[in-house]
């Protein structure tokens, strides 16, 4: 029987019953290999709907450092009955599966195409512990140990990190390794260890640190001085809000008093987040709200509103699958139109793609800037994938020297000196006016804030002159806001070539690793990450630049080709569209397939056929 | 319609408050709405109560949502920054705003329609969180805005002004914030400026969620026979709990009352809230005791109005949030950027 073999390169699944304490002996698991200097992308998958609660956290270990998701699987390691069959049914021909042998299957549930490695995980943890719990609880790092064993990670490795999570509470350091050493013991000494599929410490991970978008866009928050955050609960945005509040205690308590330089308010519905808000915003804080689709959904009549009335108000999405509930629990990019344009009547809004936690970090804290700059709603787009999972990417960064962009903002000083006021009144021509906090000063600046229609000096007016006025001005700006937003990334070919494709937000990681399978398949293609909408200018370049050009998204719709080519002029015919939106993240395979196929079209024949990335099969 | 300027001609002869401003110094534009119409007097008791309360205009901010109501805001205070936000939202609007600046005054004004219909979740969950402010219902039972449609604060059977019988259930204001924990509740008519304005000052002072639901005629669609939102309605079934006097804080108190008729309650600040008893069994700081005698007078046709209840020691939202005193919007960089060195040592955390 073939056997897979390949070292720090392949693909490992752990199918797990929801709270069962797998999710820190998983994490756990993964990390040891990034100790090794081996980079890793880990996955958690949990449906929000099937019986028995089944998660799954799959784990793409890549030298290389490929972060995208690869397709298929090398080693199952089925710990839930529920999910078997789908389960085994998943692992690559020649790949293995790891099960809990206590109990004695039928011959008819495996298959023979597979390497099989029971091993009697509730007979063990049952001999050495009592309590249930603890049964639980120690069966996930038996297993880790008998893995490190069958994959050679490390054990100082697992036992430093274990070191580091029972810091102060040593009284469960020893029962831990103790449970990983009875792990690996009997793993050593009765399963076919090493498997084909194993560990080498590498040297590829250096500096990266490893964390969650959400959790990293909360910090970007915090940096960027947000002190109002309004939210509802929604996966899979919620932990953006929490990550924001657990940030805020460490960072943001006044260390005399012990009060809080934050305000965070659960409100009653994304209607009622929205307009805090707006509310805060208006009165000179930084204010933020996370959500997904759905509370975009809700929050468009207020978007409206501050759009026209020009509050700055930041908007984190973190997209799953739609419409409506959708797949509530999987990824998508299927907000952008819905951002570009919410709410009713003409509006546009401005929107940030960032693609990795680094990035996450730092849109999330200019788009304080952008907004406060703008005077108008921004959105940080991230989605499900780099929101929810933990990523390897480069250490976030703060420049001491940065100031923060408050706009053009009237203080008591202005006013008294005698700065001319109107709220509307454009005097340096790039759309942008100047406002005032409310309170600011006793007999100037004062204004009435409106979603009517009014002039330059925000005095109600239903002159159609007045109104176009004012919407032209509304353009104006958000030309302005095409020189302010983060530009393009431009990843060039080694030849020049009449072929490019875009791309943007969680595709990154797939697309990189697509652009060197299909570079080492002769076929040469300039790749363009758009960061950022409006369009820059460059984006428009680079795109007549090229005869023909590929825009890569998850959703099913080719959201962001419509507004290249609605907004960007561009010529339809030479958009050709790869669209990936079951749900799950897009792979480099699939980008690859798409792409090389398609130029088949074009006579662009390769030099020789594309090789399958990683261990596994196809 | 478009914006009015009201002349500001200053009689040199008008009385000016401790910071030198005359009443006019407190009012806004003209009104565009109907001659008539109760809102109007109520932007009138607001501009007497601010005057009289030499309280400095910019320091308020004033929101309200959409409705001929909430056009009013622009009607009054034409120096204080004001936001007239969407339907039935404005309760998030000024919880933001509050949260962002706790040392401005909060002055909301919505509709029945705004807050009792649409917004009938804003205005239950911004009472429950304590926001501090002046919230004020100018209640006329229908949309008048949108030409006369019921809204639901129209009682049960009374009648529109096409003849057509409100069938459903009417909410009444005054119970739910009570039930919610509005730690400010009173209940006042448009007509009856003596009454209010007190009571708005009272509420300006109350350092927490201080609701207002004030009955106000509209005069358009909704002040027929049959309406029991109408001027003559109003006046026949309006039965006053208690007067009100507010005291500033330090000052003496020199008038007598006789045991038994007056009512005294200290706010937080030290200021005091005098209540000369009307209904000589009333408790204004029994919260329990106001539910039930807002019911039993509703079901015997009578409309309780006066300071309903007051909590002496009410919490507020900065409270419940636990924030610095100093106003968030003031925060500078060194107070909110942790800096490169924290994340350095946030990155260690994270290999
Ligand atoms: C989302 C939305 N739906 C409907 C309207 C139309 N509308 C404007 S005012 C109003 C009713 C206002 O009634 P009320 O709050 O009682 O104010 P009044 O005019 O009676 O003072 C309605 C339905 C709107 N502005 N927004
Ligand atoms: S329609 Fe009614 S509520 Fe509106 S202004 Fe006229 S009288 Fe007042
Ligand atoms: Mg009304």
């Amino acid at each position: 029987m073939k056997r897979i073999e390949s070292v720090n390169d392949f693909v490992i699944k752990f199918a797990n019953v929801n709270g069962s304490g797998s999710a820190s002996a998983n994490t756990l698991f993964a990390k040891s290999i990034m100790r090794m200097g081996v980079p890793i992308s880990p996955r958690n998958i949990f449906p929000s709907n099937i019986q028995g609660l089944p998660t799954w956290y799959e784990v793409r270990v890549s030298e290389q450092g490929w972060l995208g998701r690869r397709g298929g699987c090398d080693l199952m390691v089925a710990m839930n009955p529920q999910t078997w069959e789908p389960d085994v049914a998943e692992i690559e021909p020649g790949g293995y599966l790891f099960y809990d042998s206590t109990r004695p299957m039928p011959a008819s549930r495996f298959r023979d195409d597979i390497h099989v490695i029971g091993m009697p995980l509730t007979e063990i943890t049952n001999a050495a512990y009592s309590d249930p719990r603890q049964r639980q609880l120690f069966k996930n790092i038996i297993y880790v140990g008998a893995l490190s064993a069958l994959l050679e990670i490390d054990v100082p490795e697992i036992e430093k990190l274990i070191a580091e999570q029972y810091k102060g509470k040593e009284k469960l350091l020893e029962p831990n390794i103790k449970a990983l050493h009875m792990g690996r013991d009997y793993a050593l000494a009765h399963l076919p260890c090493p498997l084909g599929i194993r560990v080498r410490r590498g040297d590829r991970v250096g500096k990266k640190v490893f964390l969650e978008g959400n959790s990293a866009v909360a910090l970007g928050c915090v940096y960027g001085g947000a002190t109002f955050a309004a939210w509802y609960p929604i996966t899979p945005s919620s932990s953006v809000a929490e990550a924001f509040a657990k940030h805020c205690r460490k960072f943001r308590v006044d260390p005399g008093t012990t009060k809080n330089r934050f305000a965070i308010v659960q409100a009653e519905d994304e209607l009622a987040s929205i307009g805090m808000v707006i509310g805060a915003a208006w009165n000179g804080a930084r204010a933020f709200t996370c959500t997904s689709g759905p509370g975009i959904s809700l929050m468009s009549e207020f978007i409206g509103l501050a759009y026209f009335a020009e509050i700055p108000a930041v908007i984190i999405n973190v997209q799953r699958a739609g419409p409506s509930t959708g797949m509530p629990t999987r990824t998508q990019q299927a907000d952008v139109l819905a951002c570009a344009y919410a709410s009713h009547g003409d509006t546009k809004h401005v929107l940030l793609f960032p693609e990795d936690p680094k990035e996450c970090f730092e849109h999330a804290a200019v788009s304080f800037d952008l907004a406060d700059r703008l005077q108008t709603p921004v959105f940080v787009l991230l989605d499900l994938d780099i929101g929810m999972n933990e990523r390897l990417c480069e250490p976030l960064q703060w420049d001491d020297k940065r100031h923060y962009d408050r706009g053009k903002v009237r203080s008591y000083q202005d006013l008294e000196a005698g700065a001319r006021f109107g709220r509307y009144l454009d005097v340096d021509g790039d759309g942008i006016t100047y406002r005032t906090y409310p309170g600011t000063h006793p007999k100037r600046g004062a204004f009435f804030t409106r979603g009517t229609s009014r002039d330059r000096y925000a005095r109600y007016t239903e002159d159609g002159k007045a109104y176009v006025d004012n919407m032209q001005r509304l353009l104006r700006k958000f030309e302005t806001a095409k020189d302010l937003v983060p530009k393009p990334e431009h990843i060039d070919a080694r030849k020049p070539s009449r072929f490019g494709v875009i791309f943007y937000g969680s595709t990154g990681p797939a697309m990189r690793e697509a652009l060197v399978e299909l570079e080492a398949a002769a076929i040469d293609i300039d790749a363009l990450r758009i960061r950022a909408f409006p369009f820059h200018e460059e984006v428009l370049e680079w795109a007549n630049r090229h005869e023909h050009v590929f825009v890569v998204e998850q959703n099913r719709d080719a959201q962001l080709r419509t507004l290249l080519v609605a907004e960007g002029q561009l010529d339809p015919s030479k958009l050709t569209p790869v669209l990936h939106y079951d749900g799950t993240p897009i792979t480099a395979r699939f980008i690859q397939g798409e792409i090389a196929q398609r130029l088949g079209a074009f006579n662009v024949t390769p030099l020789k056929k594309t090789a399958a990335s990683g261990g596994g099969g196809e | 319609m478009t914006y009015l300027a009201k002349p500001k001609l200053h009689h040199p002869d008008l009385p000016k408050n401790k910071l030198g401003f005359t009443r006019r110094d407190y009012e806004g534009t003209v009104s565009t709405l109907c001659a008539g119409c109760g809102h109007d007097s109520i932007t009138g008791a607001i501009i007497q109560a601010c005057f009289e309360m030499d309280i400095a205009p910019h320091r308020v901010a004033k929101l309200s949502g959409i409705g001929c109501s909430s056009k009013t805001p622009t009607y009054f205070l034409g120096q204080s920054h004001g936001f007239n936000t969407v339907h039935g939202r404005m309760p998030s609007v000024l919880t933001g705003a509050n949260a962002a600046n706790r040392d401005l005054i909060y002055l909301g004004v919505s509709g029945d329609g705004d807050s009792a219909s649409i917004g009938l979740g804003q205005f239950a969950h911004v009472m429950r969180r304590g926001v501090n402010m002046t919230y004020i219902v100018e209640n006329n039972g229908v949309y008048g805005l949108t030409k006369g449609q019921f809204s639901a604060t129209a009682d049960r059977g009374s009648k529109s002004k096409r003849g057509a019988l409100n069938a459903d259930e009417s909410i009444d204001l005054v119970l739910m914030a009570l039930q919610l924990g509005a730690t400010y509740v009173a209940r006042s008519f448009s007509g009856d400026k003596a009454q209010l304005v007190p009571l708005i000052k009272g509420a300006l002072m109350h350092p927490g969620a201080a609701f207002l639901d004030v009955i106000s005629p509209c005069v358009a669609f909704n002040n027929h026979d049959g309406s029991t939102k109408s001027y003559d309605y109003v006046r026949e079934h309006n039965e006053a709990v208690n007067a009100m006097d507010v005291i500033p804080i330090r000052s003496e108190i020199t008038t007598n009352y006789e045991p038994g008729t007056v009512q005294e309650i200290r706010q937080h600040d030290g200021s005091m809230i005098r209540l000369r008893k009307l209904e000589p069994s009333y408790d204004a700081s029994n919260r329990l005791r106001a539910m039930n005698f807002v019911q039993e007078r509703y079901a015997l046709g009578e409309i309780a109005t006066g300071l309903l209840y007051v909590a002496s020691a009410p919490r507020d939202l900065h409270d419940s949030l636990n924030t610095v005193a100093t106003p968030l919007n003031e925060l500078n960089e060194r107070e909110l950027c942790p800096g490169n060195a924290a994340l350095e040592k946030f990155n260690q955390g994270l290999r």
